[in-house]
């Protein structure tokens, strides 16, 4: 059978690839949390961490070992199996998106080899993100049920029910940037926005698709549950939310799954409206650099760079922005968004059919 | 036994185990979970038939969509094994009977059946390209009939909700 053969050196290839991702997104995301707690500080004309190392840069360290050391409490009368099943799925489905980002061009090496920095190339790539997220919500609806109180089973009924309402503008407001780009493909997508400037017009779908970013973002916004849209935690009316009964290093597995989705939704975001690792002037860069690795690691930097600014967005509008109520939320959910993706996508097929028809 | 028939058969003992799962756990939650690996070992197979398409819509509407409103409801009515409802020797009766009228009826359609071997060949018909051109072009027409009534289920579903709503405020 031809369909799956394995190659060891292809095998080793990836195996790598996926640790260095792996351990990357984990990094991030532990500085994420020490980020989100000096941009906090910031907007609120404080401090911040600063005891832990210089800038309270071992801040994260701490937390973890903190995290780790908790003593470790399972409700007796929740359902064990489930109950740890919960954190896990959360943290699965957290680290599963990042399969599919294209986090550099290929590059070729000396001896003719081509390196392409993504897992997997799928022909259904953006399809793929929709499943991981659509799963996402089973670790925050099982760990929530399973802790048998009835503050977390609201929480994560609240979360499930936001999950599903969202899932639908998100997935309107793409199609009509899928019609543009024609293709599913992750990697084919960023191809598309090569450098900044193509045929007289900006060449990233953010200028092209600006209505529909706004709705992927605030959808976005949502399907992270982060502030305002974080109603699920929302500890003015539900105490903490659906990680409620869970203590020690469980607990550290629901709120770091939390930063690791930031991340890598982030890096989604930027891949399907920003360019992914394209930049200005990559073309007159590469030329003169005459160094493949080299460019190959400046389109790195390029997007970590982007990933960042826009981490640094999410966490800006969530101290910034109070929490929206239940009601409303769903309100802006069916009433507004779904409305306005719907025109969205139609005004873009109108445009595509009788501009851009090629027969 | 190459790569492909290992995987065709975990594939295969996961889908049938899980499937059985469903039917013979005590409580709602698991029966629910157990679809739910179901549905992924199904996945599983259409990927080795290389329809990726069908593989990840089957996960986003049933696994991602349908499966958690199941789960909606049966957290929200907190149904659990001691009060599910004992049903009386008559109704059980009648389940044996009906489930044995079922499997006479498979048997015979089962004992003339043809196997059909699957190609070996790699077969690009679950591609998206593919299936969309085939959808939007030969089967035009069954596709926008079951959009209607997809239309008219939805519109079914608001107009129950909007019933209840108003017996209430009244």
């Amino acid at each position: 059978m031809l369909l799956l053969q394995v190659d060891m050196a292809f095998l080793i290839e990836k195996i790598l690839l996926i640790t260095v991702i792996l351990f990357g997104s984990l990094g991030i995301a532990m500085y994420a949390t020490w980020g989100e707690r000096k941009v906090a500080a910031v907007m609120q004309d404080r401090l911040g961490p600063d005891r832990a190392g210089p800038f309270g840069l071992l801040q994260p360290l701490a937390d973890g070992l903190k995290l780790f050391m908790k003593e470790e409490i399972i409700p007796d009368r929740s359902t064990k199996f489930l109950f740890i099943l919960g954190p896990c799925l959360s943290m699965l489905t957290a680290l599963m998106t990042s399969a599919i980002v294209p986090w550099g061009p290929d590059f070729v090496a000396a001896s003719g080899h081509i390196f392409t920095l993504q897992v997997a190339d799928i022909n259904i790539g953006v399809l793929y993100v929709f499943g991981v997220v659509s799963l996402g919500v089973y670790g925050i609806m099982l760990g929530g049920w399973a802790s048998n109180n009835k503050f977390s089973l609201l929480s994560s009924i609240r979360s499930a029910s936001q999950a599903i309402s969202y899932e639908l503008p998100m997935g309107i407001s793409l199609i009509a940037l899928l019609m543009m780009t024609g293709t599913l493909s992750l990697r084919e997508i960023v191809q598309q926005q090569h450098g900044f400037w193509a045929d007289g017009y900006f060449s990233w779908n953010f200028f092209k698709q600006p209505l529909g970013f706004i709705i992927f973002l605030t959808c976005s916004f949502a399907e992270l549950n982060r502030a305002p849209f974080d109603l699920p935690e929302c500890e003015s009316e539900l105490n903490m939310g659906y990680h409620q009964e869970y203590s020690s290093m469980k607990l550290g597995f629901y709120l770091f799954a939390e930063y690791i989705n930031l991340f890598v939704s982030s890096a989604i975001l930027i891949t399907l409206f920003f360019g992914g690792y394209n930049f200005p002037f990559m073309d007159q860069v590469a030329t003169g650099l005459n160094s493949p690795i080299l460019f190959t690691l400046i389109c790195v930097l390029a997007f970590m760079t982007k990933v960042i600014c826009m981490i640094l967005f999410f966490m800006f509008v969530r101290w910034t922005l109070p929490r929206f109520r239940f009601d409303q939320l769903m309100k802006l959910g069916w009433k507004s968004l779904i409305p306005l993706a719907l025109v969205n996508m139609l005004i873009t097929a109108a445009v595509i059919l009788l501009f851009f028809n090629k027969p | 036994m190459g790569i492909y028939d290992i995987a065709f058969w975990i594939l295969t003992v996961i889908a049938i185990g899980c499937a059985l799962g469903v039917i013979l756990s005590r409580n709602p939650i698991n029966s629910v979970l157990f679809l739910i690996a179901t549905f992924f070992a199904i996945s599983g197979h259409y990927l080795l038939l290389n329809a990726q398409f069908l593989a990840i819509v089957n996960i986003i509407v049933y696994a991602g969509a349908i499966m958690v409103l199941f789960l909606f409801v049966i957290m929200l009515m907190n149904l659990n094994a001691d009060v599910e409802p004992q049903k009386g020797r008559l109704v059980q009766l009648a389940g044996v009977v009906s489930g044995g009228a079922l499997l006479l009826v498979l048997l015979a359609a089962l004992r003339t059946a043809k196997y059909p071997t699957l190609e070996s060949t790699p077969n690009e018909i679950g591609l998206i390209q593919n299936l969309g051109k085939v959808l939007f072009t030969q089967y035009v027409l069954p596709f926008e009939i079951s959009s209607v009534l997809f239309l008219s289920a939805m519109i079914g579903a608001i107009v129950i909700g909007k019933k209840e709503d108003s017996t209430h405020s009244a």
